[in-house]
C-alpha cells in the first residue's frame, strides 16, 4: 500500500541557494560494528553480553517511543540501505550539496554519553570521536566534529577534550541537557575548564539520560510532552550554568544551546534578572546581571524554529535576543527538520540573514572563518 | 492550462500512488478505492515532499483514551513534520477551525487576527478518460 | 504609574500559619497528640525560606513572628493600600510535601477550618482556596466536597510540582469536583519536593529553584493540554498563580508546532493549544517577569493575543514590587481595568456569591 513509484523531480540548483552553516547534523552509525576499529575486545564482548544501558528502562529504543522510526524524516533513508544519517554520500546529495551547507557541525547522538557504566561510556565516546574523524570530517571538508565526552565523569571528559584540543577538525565539546545534575554543578566544572582552555564552545544538545523525570512534577505520558519539554530542560540547564557562576569563572567560555528552539530565552533572561536582583545576597560570586552573561556568551541553534502566527512576532523575539545570537541548524536527518529555504519567513535585512545563516556560526566555531 | 496524461487507468493499484512531474511541478496521483486524487508534492508547511509520506487513516478521539480509527488509507502524512492531509480534499488536520467539533465557551479575544497558516495542500483534479488518467494544469 | 481602579480583585495573597500551634484547635485528637509527641515541626517548605528577601518585603515584616499572620495585618498591609475589594488567600503551608496521606488530609482539614475561622469570618473582603491532600485524590475530593458548601471558597489549590504531572488521569476526580462546584483550579508556585525541582536535577541555589518555577508551569500547561483535561472538562478554569507570564507566547508557539505534527498521539486535542489557553487558562499578574521597557511589554501582550489572560495580584507578602506599584507603569487604563476587575470576575464564578 505504501509502495512509491518515483519519477525524478527537479531539484533547485546549488547556485541558487545562499551558503549556510548547519549547527546540528546527526551522523549515524550503520551498525554497532562501526565502532569496532576503536573499541577493545573487552568492550566489544561487554557490549554483546550486557549492552550499554543508560538511565532508562529499555534495552533498545528511547524511553518515549518516537513518532517516526529513528525520529527521522521518512525520505532520509539512504538508497543503499542503512539508517538515516549513516551515509555520507546520501547526506551530501540530499542535504549538504542541495542546501549549500558551507559549514556543518556534527553532533553524534547515541554515542555512549549517559551510559551507566562509566568506563564503557568513556570508551564509546572516544570511539565516536575517532569515527567522526575517519568517516566524516576527513572525507568532507565542510564538516566539523564535536568532542563527545562521558560527561558524568568530568575528569575523563577533560582528558578526552585535551586529546583533541589541537585538532582543527574538532570545534565543539558536546554535552546533553538532561544530565544527572544541572549542568552548572561543580561536578562538571573540569569539563568547562578544559573546553575554555581549548578555546572550544560547549554545545548543550537536547535529550540525555540523567535519570531525572522529564518535568519537575514527574514523568509525563506522551512523546509530545517529552519533545516540548526540551525547552524547559534547557532553560533549567542554562539557569544553573549562570547562577552557579560557570560564566563568571571562565570568562572566555561560550555555550551553544542546541535543538530546543530559542524563543524561550528572552523571558528567561528577564525572569533571571528580576529575581536575581532580589536574591543577589545568595550569589556573591556573580558580578553581573544574568542576562549579561546570556547576551555575551550564549548562542542558540535555531531549530526547531518557533512558528508564531502571525510570523512577524518572531521578529520581536529575535530583536530581544539579538540577531548575533542565532546559529542556523537543520537537525538533519530528524523529522522536525528546518529547511533553510523556508525556515526564516520574516522580513530580515541582508546583514541579518548573513549573520543568521552563516556569520554567527563562523564567529563561534574556531577556524571556520571565511 | 493544458491537459496531460499522467498514467494509464490501471497503472496505479488501489492504495497506491504515482509521482510525476507536469509542467515542472511535482505532483502525485493517489488511487483511493478506484477514485483518483491529485496533490501537489510540496507540503504547504515547509515545502517537503509530502506525497512521499506515510499513507494512514484518520485518528480521532471524542474523549481522551477513546481512539477512533477510520478512513484507512485516506490520510497522508508529510515525511518531514508529520502533518496530516486528507488525500481527497488536501485539508490538513491541524487547522484549528476545521476540527472544532464541540462547543467551547470561547470569547473572541481582542486583537486576535485571522489565523495565518498553510493548512491546505494544493489539490490537482484528476479525470479518468477511457484508459487514461488526465490532469489539467 | 498605572492607577489601580477602585475595587480591584487581588487573586493571590498569602496568609501565614503563625505556627503549628495555631492549627491545633482544628486538628482531631489523634493528630493533635501526634504533633506533640513526635515533635512535628513547622511544615515550612523550602520554596520560601523564612527570611529570604523574596519571602517577605521588608516593610511587611512583623516585629516578631511570621508576616501576614492575622486578618488585621493583612487588611492593613495588603487590602487597604490598594483599595482592594476582594482578595483570594492561598495558604502555602507545606501540607503537600508530606508523604503520609492521612496526615496530609488531617492538616488540610485543619488549615481550611482555620482559614474560615481566623480569616474569612474576620475579614469580609477575603476569599480562599481549598487546600487539598494531593497525596490521595479520593481524600482530596472529600475535602473539596466538605468545603465547597462555603461559597467563600472559590478555588482548589494545587502546587505546580507534585508527584506526577497534573494532567494525568488519576488527578481527574479533582477536576470533576471543581467543575461540579464551580470552583477554579489554582496551580501555585512551589513543590512537594518529591521530585527534583528542576527537570535536570536538584539545584544548588534558591535562586535557581525560584526562577525554575516558570519551567514547571510550562510543563504543567503542556500536561493539562496534551492529556485532554480541557476536552474532558470544557468548563474548567485553571489559574496559574505566581507563575510569571512572559514565557507564555513562546511556550505556546513551541507546543502548537509539535501538536501539528504529533496530533495523532493525542487526537482528543482538537483545538490549537493557544485557543485552549485563551478559553480555559488564566495567570496571576505578579511576579511580572517582564522586559525593562514598556514598548517591549506591550509587544509581549500582543504575542499573547488576548487581554483576558491576566488576573491582578500582589503576591503579598512576597517581594515583587515596591510601594503600591503592583501594576506595571504605563499600561492603558482599559487593560488595567480588565486585569484588575473584569478578568478575575469572569474567572471566579463564585466571587459574586457573597455570604451574609
Amino acid at each position: 500500500m505504501n509502495e512509491v513509484r518515483t519519477q525524478p523531480i527537479p531539484e533547485a540548483t546549488v547556485a541558487s541557494k545562499v551558503a549556510v552553516a548547519d549547527g546540528d547534523i546527526h551522523p549515524a552509525r550503520q551498525g554497532p560494528k562501526d565502532y569496532h576499529p576503536w573499541l577493545s575486545q573487552r568492550w566489544q564482548a561487554h557490549l554483546d553480553e550486557y549492552g550499554s544501558p543508560a538511565r532508562q528502562g529499555w534495552q533498545v529504543g528511547p524511553a518515549y517511543p518516537k513518532s517516526q522510526p529513528n525520529a527521522s524524516r521518512r525520505d532520509a533513508y539512504p538508497p543503499e540501505g542503512g539508517r538515516p544519517g549513516s551515509s555520507l554520500g546520501f547526506m551530501q546529495q540530499q542535504h549538504l550539496d542541495t542546501n549549500n551547507v558551507a559549514l556543518g557541525i556534527l553532533n553524534p547522538l547515541g554515542s555512549g554519553q549517559g551510559v551507566q557504566n562509566p568506563e564503557l561510556s568513556a570508551a564509546l565516546c572516544h570511539a565516536t570521536n575517532e569515527w567522526q574523524l575517519a568517516e566524516w570530517t576527513s572525507k568532507d571538508s565542510r564538516l566539523r566534529a564535536s568532542v563527545v565526552v562521558p560527561y558524568e565523569d568530568a575528569v575523563a571528559s577533560a582528558a578526552e577534550i585535551r586529546r583533541y584540543a589541537g585538532n582543527p577538525a574538532f570545534v565543539q565539546v558536546l554535552m546533553l541537557s538532561r544530565t544527572a545534575e544541572p549542568l552548572g554543578s561543580r561536578k562538571y566544572w573540569p569539563i568547562y575548564e578544559a573546553a575554555a582552555e581549548a578555546g572550544m564552545p560547549v554545545g548543550v544538545h537536547a535529550f540525555g539520560y540523567g535519570g531525572n523525570p522529564v518535568t519537575p512534577g514527574g514523568w509525563p505520558s506522551y512523546y509530545i510532552e517529552e519533545m516540548t519539554g526540551h525547552s524547559q530542560c534547557q532553560q533549567a540547564a542554562l539557569t544553573s550554568l549562570i547562577i552557579e557562576g560557570v560564566f563568571e569563572r571562565w570568562p572566555t567560555l561560550k555555550m551553544v544551546m542546541i535543538e530546543a528552539g530559542f524563543a524561550w530565552a528572552p523571558s528567561l533572561a528577564w525572569r533571571l534578572d528580576k529575581h536575581w536582583k532580589t536574591l543577589r545576597s545568595e550569589t556573591p560570586h556573580l558580578k553581573r546581571l544574568p542576562s549579561a552573561y546570556m547576551r555575551e556568551r550564549v548562542w542558540w541553534t535555531t531549530q526547531p524554529m518557533e512558528e508564531p502566527e502571525p510570523r512577524a512576532h518572531l521578529l520581536d523575539t529575535i530583536e530581544w535576543l539579538g540577531w548575533d545570537r542565532l546559529i542556523f541548524a537543520t537537525d538533519y536527518p530528524h523529522w522536525d527538520f528546518d529547511d533553510p529555504a523556508h525556515a526564516l519567513p520574516v522580513r530580515a535585512t541582508e546583514e541579518q540573514r548573513r549573520a543568521f545563516f552563516l556569520g554567527n556560526a563562523r564567529n563561534v566555531y574556531r577556524g571556520c572563518g571565511a | 492550462m493544458s491537459r496531460h496524461v499522467v498514467a494509464t487507468a490501471h497503472e496505479i493499484p488501489e492504495g497506491g500512488r504515482k509521482l510525476v512531474t507536469v509542467r515542472g511541478r511535482p505532483i502525485a496521483i493517489f488511487n483511493l478505492k478506484g477514485e483518483y486524487f491529485g496533490l501537489l508534492n510540496r507540503c504547504p508547511h515547509q515545502g517537503g515532499p509530502m506525497c512521499e509520506g506515510l499513507i494512514t487513516g484518520l485518528r480521532e478521539a471524542p474523549m481522551p483514551g477513546d481512539y477512533v480509527y477510520s478512513r484507512a488509507g485516506e490520510i497522508l502524512r508529510c515525511p518531514w513534520h508529520g502533518w496530516e492531509f486528507d488525500i481527497r480534499t488536501g485539508q490538513s488536520y491541524c487547522d484549528p477551525e476545521r476540527i472544532r467539533t464541540r462547543f467551547y465557551p470561547v470569547e473572541v479575544a481582542t486583537g486576535q487576527t485571522v489565523v495565518e497558516g498553510p493548512y491546505v495542500a494544493e489539490t490537482i483534479p484528476v479525470s479518468v478518460e477511457e484508459q487514461y488518467l488526465v490532469v489539467e494544469m | 504609574m498605572s492607577l489601580l481602579p477602585a475595587g480591584a480583585i487581588d487573586c493571590d495573597i498569602h496568609p501565614s500559619v503563625p505556627s503549628v500551634e495555631a492549627l491545633m484547635p482544628y486538628l482531631e485528637d489523634h493528630w493533635r497528640e501526634q504533633v506533640i509527641i513526635r515533635g512535628i515541626d513547622e511544615l515550612n517548605s523550602i520554596s520560601y525560606p523564612l527570611n529570604s528577601p523574596l519571602t517577605c518585603r521588608a516593610d511587611w515584616k512583623a516585629a516578631s513572628g511570621r508576616p501576614a499572620a492575622s486578618a488585621e495585618v493583612v487588611a492593613r498591609q495588603a487590602l487597604d493600600p490598594f483599595g482592594t475589594s476582594i482578595a483570594i488567600a492561598n495558604c502555602l503551608y507545606g501540607i503537600q510535601l508530606l508523604f503520609s496521606e492521612d496526615m496530609a488530609a488531617a492538616f488540610a482539614r485543619a488549615v481550611n477550618d482555620w482559614m474560615v475561622k481566623e480569616w474569612l469570618d474576620k475579614e469580609p473582603r477575603l476569599r480562599a482556596s481549598i487546600v487539598v491532600p494531593t497525596q490521595n485524590v479520593e481524600m482530596a475530593v472529600d475535602e473539596i466536597n466538605r468545603c465547597a458548601a462555603d461559597k467563600r471558597f472559590v478555588q482548589i489549590l494545587l502546587l505546580v510540582m507534585g508527584d506526577t504531572p497534573l494532567g494525568r488521569r488519576h488527578h481527574w476526580p479533582i477536576y470533576a469536583a471543581a467543575e461540579k462546584h464551580g470552583l477554579a483550579v489554582g496551580i501555585h508556585a512551589g513543590s512537594a519536593y518529591h521530585n527534583p525541582p528542576t527537570p535536570v536535577g536538584w539545584p544548588s541555589y534558591y535562586t535557581e529553584d525560584y526562577v525554575g518555577q516558570a519551567q514547571a508551569f510550562q510543563t504543567q500547561l503542556t500536561s493539562m493540554i496534551c492529556e485532554g483535561v480541557f476536552t474532558k472538562f470544557p468548563h474548567l478554569k485553571v489559574v496559574l498563580l505566581e507563575s510569571g507570564f512572559t514565557w507564555l507566547p513562546a511556550h505556546l508557539w513551541r507546543l502548537t508546532k509539535y501538536w501539528r505534527g504529533l496530533r495523532m498521539e493525542i487526537p482528543w486535542v482538537d483545538r490549537a493549544p493557544g485557543d485552549i489557553v485563551r478559553s480555559n487558562v488564566r495567570l496571576s499578574l505578579q511576579p511580572v517577569d517582564g522586559p525593562p521597557d514598556l514598548a517591549s511589554l506591550m509587544k509581549l501582550f500582543d504575542h499573547m493575543q488576548s487581554d483576558e489572560l491576566l488576573l491582578f495580584s500582589t503576591d503579598y507578602p512576597h517581594y515583587q514590587f515596591d510601594g503600591t506599584a503592583a501594576i506595571p507603569d504605563g499600561l492603558p487604563a482599559e487593560l488595567v481595568r480588565k486585569i484588575a476587575i473584569d478578568n478575575p470576575r469572569a474567572t471566579y464564578a463564585r466571587l459574586m456569591e457573597t455570604v451574609g
